[in-house]
């Protein structure tokens, strides 16, 4: 106050300054600098930015979070590309990135992530050998063609873009979930049992059928097509040569220029109305989708088939921009997912934890049995909003953990040719 | 207004600084980035500066040892111009009856605008909610399909109504009639009814006073809608791609398709070639009118 005096002596009258100060006063105000009690100051409040496609982001979690650990999510959601392109352009508009496996080929090179040290992580030993070996917890291999987690999964050195061979301390991924996906089906219009990949591009089914117009995961489908009508077998389909894209291709485009689909879809929502309209009787889906489709009173099945499934899975890093308290709360939210709530939630939807012992514990032994075992439900199965999902007496389409994940054939996955693949998918497209 | 002597006057200057700020920043600039990228190079996930011409050479690719079967970005612009075409057709058709019917049939004015305004009327609900609202209608078990049956007149669904060029074409012109409407209107509204009753007294028939009197008047408002509905579909993707069942191909998809798959530089090449085409049609169209003077 005498500095402001000595100032008015100076010139500037009192009267000004004090106008000045009360301007700056209420622009604090205004601003949100000042919320109220001096006392609300010693409680920091804890907010991560979470950057995902919708599929792990719910107002439930957040709840459950905030309550266990007093952080608060932010969700930011997009499609899967959409959050490829933001890492790569925004890094800084996100603390958590929730995203797939197969797009680490493209962001660990970009450096706006941050590798996350395994030993900070309490339930690392227990995350599922899928991710870390590529094996069962019962120890039986399973598909590893495409980018498999285990081939991604780990970093030579903290700031490392090399990944490593085998299990190290840095971890590019912790993984959230994960699920094998496969056709689905309307067995009230197909009306006789399916067994093959090969059925997507059967000529009975003209008109009727459906892939994703997603790039990388429509050209596996149809390489599954490829391998069961026995064309042509492959190396690796989630890594193919240029001649095994024509190939591929070219097998799309003749069914596409007879007509064998009715549509390609690009979201969830798409894929349900295809389904449940009966525009499409077979076609290329995801789990949750079939359950929306079988909650609207349509017979709906996610068909198991004989050549496996495709998998997918995604997990947990941190923008590079995340340091000090950020960082802290990033790992305690981490491995607040990892300790089981968020896991049964998450299998309670068909998805599938990474650790599971954990998950476990927040499950009813009836609920275990039906998602995890291929049990028989002894009670009406219900989502985690409650609502009916399966009657008394169901079992899940594919049966058990083990047998699902067990028959997984390849992985969502970038390939080396991701540029000559993306342009022949224009080609045929405009076939 | 500026005087003719002086055509660079400050006040000229300073009345058109601001639009023309607004301009550069928000489009000159931004463009001449989207240029400057389609010449670069890229990899998986970076862009790399340089010079190539890599993303046209691949963009063009095999148009010329593919001959006589069109390469995709020449299947791509036909297609996109045979809508562009199909849309014109039937929007100026269209179009211009609805304005002939406000202009010259409507005889007071509060009437009139209480039409347009209730043309107006779809436009309060967003664009995507128009389009898909035909889904249910013309799907294999949607509404046209189930009252067609019903009626005797087909026995199995008809599976063109939707996800085909003709629900493409419907959704666009029912999405974009309304951008003709408006200018030939506008044009009409403008023409002095003297002249068609001294037509009619110089013993014109009904269609020669259209063909010589009304149509080369309205002009003006038939170019400036031609362009409106031009530019729109040849930059659309959204309507192709929901209503085609996202099996037709159209620039936009082709540009969509590059970007998510973080393949900036092509998706650049693509825009310009697409800027590139635009441009030449709107010239063309200049061609037959000039905008400038009939305004």
């Amino acid at each position: 106050m005498t500095q402001e005096t000595k100032d008015g002596a100076q010139g500037l009258s009192r009267r000004s300054v004090l106008k000045g100060a009360g301007a700056a006063a209420g622009a604090a105000a205004g601003s949100g600098a000042i919320t109220g009690f001096p006392a609300v100051w010693s409680q920091e409040k804890k907010v991560l930015r979470y950057l995902g496609t919708a599929v792990n982001q719910s107002d439930d979690i957040n709840k459950q979070l905030f309550k266990d650990t007093g952080i608060t999510l932010e969700y930011i959601s997009a499609t899967t590309d959409d959050v490829t392109k933001r890492v790569i352009t925004q890094p800084n508009s996100y603390d958590i990135l929730d995203t797939e496996y197969f797009s680490l080929k493209k962001l660990i090179p970009s450096k706006n992530i941050l590798a996350l040290d395994a030993k900070k992580i309490k339930e690392f030993n227990n995350i599922t050998p899928i991710f870390t070996k590529g094996e069962l917890p019962n120890g039986k291999k399973i598909g590893d063609q495409g980018t498999a987690p285990k081939k991604v999964m780990f970093l030579e050195g903290k700031d490392s873009t090399a990944f490593a061979k085998g299990v190290t301390e840095w971890v590019t991924l912790i993984p959230t979930v994960y699920n094998a996906d496969t056709l689905g089906i309307r067995p009230d219009l197909i009306k006789r049992p399916i067994e093959s990949w090969k059925e997507l591009l059967n000529p009975e089914f003209k008109g009727k059928a459906s892939i994703l117009n997603i790039p990388s995961i429509g050209i596996m489908d149809a390489a599954m097509v490829v391998e069961a009508s026995g064309l042509y077998k492959y190396p690796d389909k989630g890594n193919m040569t240029k001649q095994e894209i024509d190939l591929t291709m070219k097998v799309l485009t003749e069914a596409k220029k007879a007509g064998q689909f009715r549509a390609f879809w690009k979201d969830f929502n798409e894929s349900v109305n295809l389904m449940a309209s009966g525009e499409t009787v077979i076609q290329s889906m995801w789990s949750p989708a079939v359950t929306a489709v079988r909650s609207k009173g349509i017979p709906c099945v996610f068909q198991p088939l004989k050549e496996g499934y495709r998998s997918w899975a995604s997990g947990f890093c941190v923008s590079k921009g995340v340091t000090g308290k950020k960082q802290e709360w990033a790992y305690e939210f981490v491995n607040w997912f990892l300790s089981g709530w968020a896991g049964a939630y998450l299998n309670r939807q068909g998805y599938y934890s990474a650790v599971l012992p954990t998950a476990k514990k927040f499950m009813s032994e009836d609920e275990w049995g039906y998602w995890m075992e291929g049990k028989a439900a002894k009670a009406d199965i219900k989502a985690p909003d409650g609502s009916l999902l399966e009657k008394a007496g169901s079992k899940r389409d594919g049966g058990s953990y083990d047998d699902r994940m067990g028959n997984v054939a390849c992985w969502n996955a970038v390939m080396d040719e991701n540029d000559y693949m993306v342009r022949k998918w224009n080609e045929f497209i405009a076939a | 207004m500026a005087k003719k002597d002086q055509p660079f006057s400050l006040p000229a200057w300073a009345q058109a600084a601001p639009f023309g700020v607004v301009f550069a920043l928000f489009f000159i600039i931004p463009l001449a980035f989207v240029v400057m990228v389609s010449f670069w190079d890229y990899n998986d996930y970076a862009i790399l500066p340089g010079f190539t011409v890599r993303s046209y050479v691949e963009t063009f690719e095999g148009c010329y040892d593919q001959l006589p079967d069109l390469c995709t970005i020449l299947k791509t612009y036909v297609s996109t111009v045979k809508f562009c075409f199909l849309v014109w057709l039937f929007t100026l058709v269209i179009g211009f009856t609805i304005a002939y019917f406000l202009a010259f049939h409507v005889q007071s004015v509060t009437t009139q605008m209480t039409l347009a305004i209730i043309c107006t009327i779809p436009f309060w609900t967003s664009n995507v909610i128009r389009m898909i609202s035909w889904i249910p209608l013309l799907g294999r078990n949607g509404l046209v399909n189930q009252g067609l049956i019903k009626l005797g007149i087909i026995k199995e669904p008809l599976e063109w109504l939707l996800y085909s060029d003709f629900a493409v074409v419907l959704a666009f012109v029912h999405l974009f009639t309304f951008f003709m409407v408006i200018p030939i209107f506008n044009s009409m509204a403008r023409i002095d009814k003297r002249l068609l009753e001294a037509a009619y007294d110089a013993g014109a028939t009904g269609w020669q006073t259209l063909w010589n009197v009304v149509i080369p008047l309205a002009k003006p408002g038939i170019v400036i809608g031609s362009i409106f509905v031009i530019t729109i579909v040849m930059g659309d993707f959204v309507t192709v791609g929901v209503m085609g069942g996202q099996q037709i191909a159209s620039a936009g998809k082709i540009i969509e398709t590059r970007l998510n798959a973080l393949q900036f530089p092509p998706a650049a090449a693509n825009a310009v070639i697409l800027l590139a085409i635009t441009l030449l049609i709107i010239t063309a169209l200049n061609r037959f009118v000039d905008i400038r003077k009939e305004l």
